[in-house]
């Protein structure tokens, strides 16, 4: 360790390996090459500092980003200029839209270079100025401590979110005396997390006027690990929760308040909820348009309370009657302390009306008409196997939205996904970065023909490295949910969606050419049989590739820039609302 | 859509321009104009803004995305009754010995100054309120411009408090900044 009093001289490469110890990294996910090859140097010799050697630098930042999931620590990957620096683009913007703190930290072209358009040069900078939290362009050794010490502070503090580090190689090369910051210059960094006492106020005021409140919880509160405030809440208040795709978890699916997932693919319950109600209590959840639909017939009547650590997201696409900036653990702590005992208005006629939605629209399973395995019958039952202890972790598309809202969502952050990008490829690596946080753990990824298709390549990194993830790939030809829309929107015309994975490629093979244990499943029986098989299975990665039949199609549905009013429980066939007194 | 004027403290540092002018890019709001300079404190720069916005939100939305920026210190709204407001601009004009004299007299009705003078041209320097710039420019069409720079608006609030010392006093007040 440095001496403080008089600092050690050392490179900016032995800095940066200095200071990633400092800031307590066990682990990052990455890939040398030119301009970051003097930092590889001394991280080859650190004994806290884990190096994962990846396939693809896509993969080194879903790897960070699912490390960061389970573990709440900050997730670190590591990639060279040029292209190594542009393929983490996909996954550092993944990070940003669903608040993961990641660092990612690059080479860059010696500092005389840069501008020049040198040799594997980016200006990854630039190019990640609308996806960074916030970003650091490294010319001199000496500026590298302070670099990483203030990018792992903005990266898991107020909103999460991804920081770039890139570092020129001459600054990496260059000798520097070595001086840990004592504390952190960043003036206009101040994340508020104490909400202010007259919202909170207002809000308990707000919910003892309502008759239809609804507890609208998004990922902000897991990240914020508020699950047992919330669940106080719940009980003090006896208010209906919607748990959001990135919230899926926070409150038990058992539990008989929760109403399930709202939104594009919601539940009717969970819409319905979010329609009719008087009052939404925003808990970390930012009124994202898949959540939405149209949005100026989003709960059209509802007032609306709305909490966040980040103002800018308050009264930016729903304009909030009380907003509360703050950290959502206080926010609900200090809600609990005002409604405590409080006399709160009977909500039972609400409640009994959304229990009637619930129980008269579930999501019932039928059986295919091809033969084929029903992919909701798949997930289902890995899901009764695996139990709510394990991690899932989903790719995008239909399948996502299958195991949204039939895998055992129990846990608070066992879910992981890409729910605001979206990104197709997320699964795999993503998995494997959840399985190096949490080796102790069974970690399934549910993923898509697709998506899968996108990123395996890490499989070669799990075999190799001893990472055990499981991986289901929902095979049924085809890119899924693009073909949904086809069948919906386009007059059943499957331009480009059909994969042909029925013949290529073979992905129980596929699976043992990268040192993973394949497996097949193309009947009901063989379901538990495979599921089973993979479980078994420990030392190495495992994918079992199940056969599904390609017509199966995600419902409900509110089909995009359409009313939540007019969500379908299947094709052409609405909900009877009125037909429920409320 | 209405027209505001805002004041930010930036540190001085690489790339902080790139963010903001970014920022207004990716978000589609509209800039109007846009002045950068040092100020009293050499590890402060500062931004006037000029945004045009179609309502109260997005105003608050600029603000609000402005001060995620992990380099801006403070924003301020200034409003047109309570700040000093200057643009500056160069114009070439046409003019020959006959119309010289008049243009003169023009110049000096604006206060503005004549920095350079050829046979068959002059070019005019002045400084005010973009309302005075524009009735200046009217006056001077009619001989004819050749050439026009104009600098982005630059303001300051009217009276003796500053900017930097707010956003000095706003560090020990963490908990009231942001909320609205």
């Amino acid at each position: 360790m440095a001496d403080e009093v008089s600092p050690t001289l050392m490179t900016g490469a032995q800095a940066l390996v200095e200071s990633l110890e400092r800031v307590g990294v066990e682990v990052v996910f990455g890939i040398p090459g030119g301009a970051i090859l003097p930092a590889y140097d001394p991280l080859f010799d650190s004994k806290l500092v884990k190096h994962i050697l990846v396939r693809h630098e896509q993969g080194a930042g879903h790897a960070a980003e699912g490390y960061a999931m389970v573990t709440g620590k900050v997730g670190v990957c590591m990639a060279t200029s040029g292209p190594g620096a542009t393929n983490l683009v996909t996954a550092i913007a993944d990070a940003y839209m669903d608040s993961v703190p990641i660092v990612a930290i690059t080479g860059q072209v010696a500092s005389p270079a840069i501008g020049t358009d040198a040799f594997q040069e980016a200006d990854i900078r630039g190019i990640t100025f609308p996806i960074t939290k916030h970003s650091y362009l490294i010319k001199k050794a000496e500026d590298i401590p302070h670099a990483i010490a203030a990018a792992f502070h903005i990266a898991k503090t107020g909103r999460p979110g991804p920081v770039l580090v890139d570092i020129a190689k001459d600054a990496l090369a260059t000798k520097a005396p070595f001086v840990w910051p004592e504390s952190l210059d960043l003036p206009g960094y101040r994340p508020v997390t104490r909400p202010h006492v007259k919202q909170m106020r207002e809000a308990a005021r707000l919910i003892g006027q309502a008759e239809r409140p609804v507890l609208y919880v998004g990922g902000g509160a897991v990240k914020a690990k508020a699950h047992e405030a919330l669940a106080e809440l719940v009980k003090i208040t006896g208010i209906p929760v919607v748990t959001t795709l990135m919230a899926r978890g926070i409150v038990p699916d058992s539990h008989e308040l929760n109403y399930g997932m709202p939104g594009m693919h919601g539940t009717v319950a969970a819409v319905g909820a979010l329609q009719r109600s008087d009052l939404l209590i925003t808990l970390g959840a930012r009124f994202d348009d898949r959540v939405t639909g149209r949005l100026d017939s989003f709960a059209p009547v509802a007032k609306v309370i709305h909490a966040d650590i980040d103002p800018a997201e308050i009264s930016k696409n729903r304009v909030a009657d009380v907003p509360i900036v703050g950290d959502l653990g206080v926010v609900i702590e200090e809600l609990n302390t005002l409604l405590r005992g409080a006399d709160l208005p009977d909500y039972s006629p609400w409640v009994a009306y959304l229990s009637n939605l619930r129980t008269k629209y579930t999501l019932d399973l039928e059986p295919t008409k091809d033969g084929l395995l029903s992919p909701e019958y798949v997930i289902r039952r890995l899901g009764e196997l695996a139990g709510p202890e394990a991690y899932y972790v989903s790719g995008v598309g239909q399948h996502q939205m299958w195991a949204a809202h039939l895998l055992p969502h129990e846990r608070p952050g066992r879910w992981l996904n890409s729910g605001g990008a979206g990104t197709m490829g997320y699964c795999v690596p993503a998995a494997m970065g959840a399985q190096v946080g949490r080796p102790e753990a069974v970690v399934w990824g549910i993923d898509g023909d697709g998506c899968f298709q996108m990123t395996n390549q890490e499989l070669v990194t799990c075999a190799l490295e001893g990472i055990p993830i499981k991986i289901a790939v929902m095979n049924n030809q085809s890119l899924g949910m693009v073909r949904q829309w086809q069948t919906l929107f386009y007059g059943e015309r499957y331009s480009n969606t059909d994969l042909k994975t029925n013949r290529i490629p073979n992905f129980p093979m596929l699976a043992e050419a990268m040192g993973a244990a394949g497996f097949r499943a193309e009947t009901p029986d063989e379901v538990d049989e495979v599921i089973k098989a993979a479980m078994a299975i420990n030392d190495r990665p495992v994918v079992v590739e199940f056969v599904v039949h390609k017509d199966a199609m995600v419902w409900p549905m509110v089909a995009a820039g359409t009313s939540n009013d007019d969500i379908k429980i299947a094709r052409d066939l609405a909900p009877d609302w009125e037909g429920e007194d409320l | 859509m209405s027209t505001h004027t805002l004041s930010v403290l930036v540190e001085n540092k690489p790339g902080v321009l790139a963010r903001v002018a970014g920022l207004f890019a990716r978000r589609g709001y509209n800039i109007e104009s846009l002045a950068v300079g040092p100020t009293e404190k050499p590890e402060l720069s500062r931004i006037t803004l000029q945004v045009s916005v179609s309502s109260p939100q997005v105003l608050e939305q600029i603000v609000k995305q402005l001060n995620k920026l992990i380099e801006v210190l403070k924003i301020v709204e200034l409003q047109e009754g309570s700040s000093v407001r200057r643009e500056l601009v160069l114009i070439k004009v046409r003019g020959d010995a006959a119309t010289r004299g008049q243009i003169i007299e023009i110049v000096q009705l604006f206060r503005g100054k004549t920095v350079d003078v050829h046979q068959d041209s002059m070019t005019i320097e002045a400084t005010g309120s973009p309302d005075k710039l524009e009735a200046l420019l009217e006056m001077l069409a009619p001989y004819g411009i050749r050439e026009l720079v104009q600098s982005g608006l630059v303001a300051l609030g009217r009276g003796s408090r500053s900017l930097t010392e707010r956003a000095k006093i706003d560090k020990t007040r963490t908990a009231a900044n942001t909320t609205n």
